[in-house]
């Protein structure tokens, strides 16, 4: 009788050929979709990375940063040092603030881990608002107002030009369809990252490690190696969406680069709606969140008011979020990173499709 | 001179430093709570005392005096219904709890009060001094501080020589022991909060009447509270007063070098403390 | 005076009681004995409510109290020496003497000076935090506390747990003059001779479950033998 330990579900087989599908789809949909959905699709997969970076650090992590704007603003301006300052194209600028970005985090990470649970949260915030202050001393980025990309910069990056002959648009579309691959790209590859890692010997010591820090440590789990990893991790990738945001975008100021609402807030109720501590959390999040923008952003603040009693509502009657609540009912993962041992086709542990094929 | 001046001018400011955070660190100590929207809460408290104060004539005090009974209703009512139901072992619910509760308040007054700066009329009080011989201080600065040491003398007095200070200490020990002495652990932390709310209504007055405030500034507040919690040391509530004057003589002596470094010599006081300490000047012994 | 029906208990998905059936009449002196992790102190907890159960599992003086939270069960007469003492370290001995009496029945006997009388070395301390005192202090400081409220019912966890003989000696005295005010005593015990010495009635409790139950005067040495591990024999 063999017995081997899997992850694998039909759900999650299923999800697999899926993702794969979205993606394939997510590449050609240029050719035939409307700019506005390729802004709206843009927005969405920035939004969902931030929130899977968040997702990894803090739901799988332990560590409840709020201070990810400072990752965000300081990618944002170091791709705006690269084209204004070194005369650098703003793609492989995007490539400066993952940089940035990381070196950011390193003395973050020395002052916000000698915090503990909430003040870990504000340690963090406090770092991200020294940041910005410094930044906004930055005079040659515009100081405390902010600056653009220049005209030229943005007129001939690379690949607009094929872009705009391939689907026969004009230039500002095609800076959109650019922006949108690359999100895209960053998307997938931070999810595949981060549902790989979740799958490693790391993931589980990672989960071991929010769990109980003693427990993980005695059973030999090197807690202060593993938390830096991912912190850095992280931070780099937002950094690197920071600077795309911004690309796309092409003006900057560091009260809306380092904003604690955009970057960390929204990112925090994406997560927390979706469910926290899942990576199909963030999926689920960011598509209710981005339907609550679009019907009800033209009521101003009301409409962040609502997001905030949302947040609560949902911390208060749905700790899981809206996925917990609908993977409790049906057991259904898609993305499961839990191990069950299977023993010759029968299945022990969770409840699943893959029961089915026993019979 | 001037240096004298900055100094004794940060150390005042402190006072304010220290009334944000004495709430703050009367609500973690007590429950290891640390409530995001704390700075909001400020905010909201000084535009109610605003409302009182425009709405019966009176002087800002006695208008502060009339809404803090509500403002204790509130913290109240806010802990009862919503805190104590995310208060456990895991950090995150009641963070995100309040996280929310922030941008919510923050919203609400926005549309309530609208964007503009608004200020808690003082009177001659506003620009009225003292000459001190070397400096000459404002009594506006002045009275903030000492408010500030009177707050944290009655929290002292009430944490140590009462009954409801008793059970505080008892529950924040060790709430299922404190319930088998028929404490209810849950009233036992409305109560903190409650209180914490009186304390954030005599913070909101200072800062409404020191300055203009609109329903933006709230997150800045909660920082440089939490600033002097950490730096004072988690639960040491005269740590709280030296932490805040800390960060207080750092914004004063950084906004005289150069005004755009004000709040960043600040932080970075903070910083540097918690390099050296970072458990803070005063830390508890048990935890 | 309290009686517990088909009382279960689990953490998660570990069954720790499985149905135990209870009475304790008033003035009575009870032992509990068991193993570790019989489910003694489980028991006292659910009594106690710090776990809660169905209302019915519990019922005090003809009132279902098992859902009651444990600051409410207190309040109606029955108070608990937890196991391991949980003093309160930032209270002095006196304050947590004090706290016990936060909520007090009536005007029964136990006050700060009667039961400084009882265990005169709390006198002498009373100003230290209660954390700085030896052991056995501290056990007087515990029982001190719950008797501060005048309980009818005193549910005693592991009093002797981690104490010298000399100084199990000096607490199990002051049982008698518990006694003396009528209020029953619940006594959970490890040490089997200890236990069956002072008590009326035993509850010998193993797995989760009552196997032997009766007047301490009725039980045979082997009949608790068999009934605490369980062997046949």
């Amino acid at each position: 009788m063999q017995v081997t330990v899997t992850t694998r579900t039909r759900a999650s087989t299923v999800a697999g050929f899926v993702a794969l599908g979205l993606i394939a789809l997510g590449l050609i949909l240029p050719a035939f979709a409307s700019r506005s959905l390729i802004q709206d699709l843009f927005f969405i997969l920035t939004m969902l990375t931030l929130a899977q970076l968040w997702n990894l650090i803090a739901g799988y992590g332990g560590m409840v940063s709020v201070g990810q704007q400072a990752f965000v603003g300081i990618g944002a301006y170091a791709m705006f040092a690269g084209v204004i300052l070194w005369g650098w194209d703003p793609v492989p600028a995007i490539l400066l603030g993952g940089v940035a970005a990381f070196l950011l985090a390193i003395p973050m990470a020395f002052f916000a881990f000698r915090l503990q649970g909430a003040y870990f949260a504000i340690g963090t915030w406090v770092i991200a608002e020294v940041t910005r202050l410094v930044i906004a001393q930055w005079k040659t980025l515009g100081g405390g107002t902010g600056t653009s990309l220049p005209r030229e910069a943005t007129s001939d990056i690379i690949g607009v030009a094929t872009i705009a002959e391939l689907f026969g648009l004009r230039d500002a579309a095609a800076r959109d369809v650019l922006a949108y691959w690359l999100a895209l790209a960053l998307a997938v590859g931070t999810m595949a990252a981060i549902y790989a890692l979740l799958r490693s010997r790391n993931g589980l010591a990672l989960t071991a490690l929010r769990d109980n820090d003693n427990a993980a440590r005695s059973v030999g789990v090197d807690a202060g190696r593993l938390k830096w990893l991912v912190f850095l991790a992280a931070a780099a990738m937002t950094g690197l969406v920071g600077a795309l945001i911004y690309m796309q975008t092409a003006r900057i100021s560091p009260d809306a680069a380092f904003s604690v609402t955009s970057w960390t807030a929204y990112v925090i109720f994406i997560v927390v709606i979706g469910g926290i501590g899942r990576l199909e959390g963030p999926i689920v999040g960011v598509l209710v969140f981005w339907g609550l923008q679009t019907a009800f952003s033209d009521y101003g603040s009301w409409y962040l008011l609502a997001l905030g009693l949302i947040a609560i509502a949902v911390m208060l009657f749905a700790p899981r979020g809206l996925w917990g609540l609908f993977a409790s009912r049906t057991g259904i993962a898609l993305f499961p990173v839990q191990r069950r041992l299977v023993t010759s086709g029968l299945v022990t542990g969770q409840p699943n499709t893959q029961r089915e094929e026993v019979t | 001179m001037i240096w004298l001046d900055t100094i004794v001018q940060g150390l005042l400011l402190g006072g304010l430093y220290a009334l944000f955070a004495a709430g703050l660190s009367l609500v973690f100590g007590i429950m290891r709570l640390v409530n995001l929207a704390h700075g909001d809460l400020i905010v909201l408290a000084a535009f109610i005392v605003l409302v009182v104060v425009e709405a019966t004539g009176l002087n800002p005090f006695l208008s502060a005096l009339i809404a803090a009974p509500a403002l204790f209703a509130f913290g109240w009512a806010l802990q009862w219904f919503v805190f104590n139901r995310v208060l456990g072992k895991d950090i995150l619910p009641p963070l995100l709890v309040t996280f929310g509760l922030s941008i919510a308040l923050q919203n609400g007054m926005l549309e309530v009060f609208s964007a503009d700066s608004q200020r808690i009329p003082a009177g001659p009080l506003e620009s009225a001094s003292v000459d001190l011989g070397a400096v000459t201080v404002g009594i506006m600065p002045l009275l903030t501080f000492a408010s500030a040491v009177a707050v944290i003398f009655a929290l002292n007095q009430i944490f140590y020589r009462t009954a409801l200070g008793r059970a505080f200490r008892a529950t924040s020990d060790d709430p299922v022991t404190a319930s088998l002495m028929g404490i209810n652990p849950r009233s036992v932390f409305a109560m903190a909060t409650g209180l914490a709310m009186v304390i954030v209504t005599i913070a909101a007055l200072y800062l409404g009447m020191r300055s203009n405030f609109d329903p933006s500034i709230g997150p800045a507040r909660l920082i440089f509270a939490f600033e002097a919690v950490i730096i004072g040391g988690l639960g040491s509530l005269w740590g709280t007063l030296v932490g805040g004057a800390i960060i207080g003589v750092a914004q004063t002596v950084g906004a005289q070098i150069n005004p755009e470094w004000q709040i960043l010599a600040g932080h970075l006081a903070f910083l540097a403390v918690l390099l050296v300490r970072p458990r803070g000047l005063f830390p508890r012994a048990v935890d | 005076m309290l009686e517990t029906h088909s009382l279960t208990a689990s953490y998660g998905q570990f069954k720790a009681l499985f149905g135990i059936d209870l009475t304790i009449g008033a003035g009575e002196c009870v032992a509990i004995i068991g193993a570790n992790g019989a489910g003694k102190s489980t028991l006292m907890r659910s009594i106690s409510g710090v776990l809660k159960n169905a209302p019915g599992m519990v019922v005090h003086k003809g009132t279902p109290i098992g859902d009651l939270p444990a600051d409410a069960v207190l309040q109606r007469g029955i108070a608990m020496v937890p196991e391991g003492r949980k003093l309160f370290p930032s209270l002095s001995v006196e304050e947590n003497l004090l706290i016990g009496g936060q909520i007090r029945r009536g005007d029964g006997r136990w006050t700060l000076e009667t039961v400084y009388d009882l265990f005169p070395i709390l006198k002498e301390r009373r100003l230290s935090p209660a954390t700085a005192l030896s052991g056995g202090q501290q056990q007087m400081v515990a029982i001190g506390r719950a008797l501060m409220s005048n309980p009818e019912l005193l549910l005693c966890d592991e009093i002797s747990l981690g104490l010298a003989p000399v100084v199990i000696r000096d607490i199990y005295a002051a049982l008698p003059r518990i006694r003396e005010t009528g209020a029953a005593v619940v006594i959970v015990e490890q040490d089997i001779t200890r236990a069956l010495a002072v008590a009326d009635r035993v509850y010998c409790l193993m797995e989760g479950r009552v196997t032997l139950t009766g007047p301490t005067a009725s039980i045979t040495r082997d009949a608790v033998h068999a009934a605490y591990f369980g062997d046949a024999a």
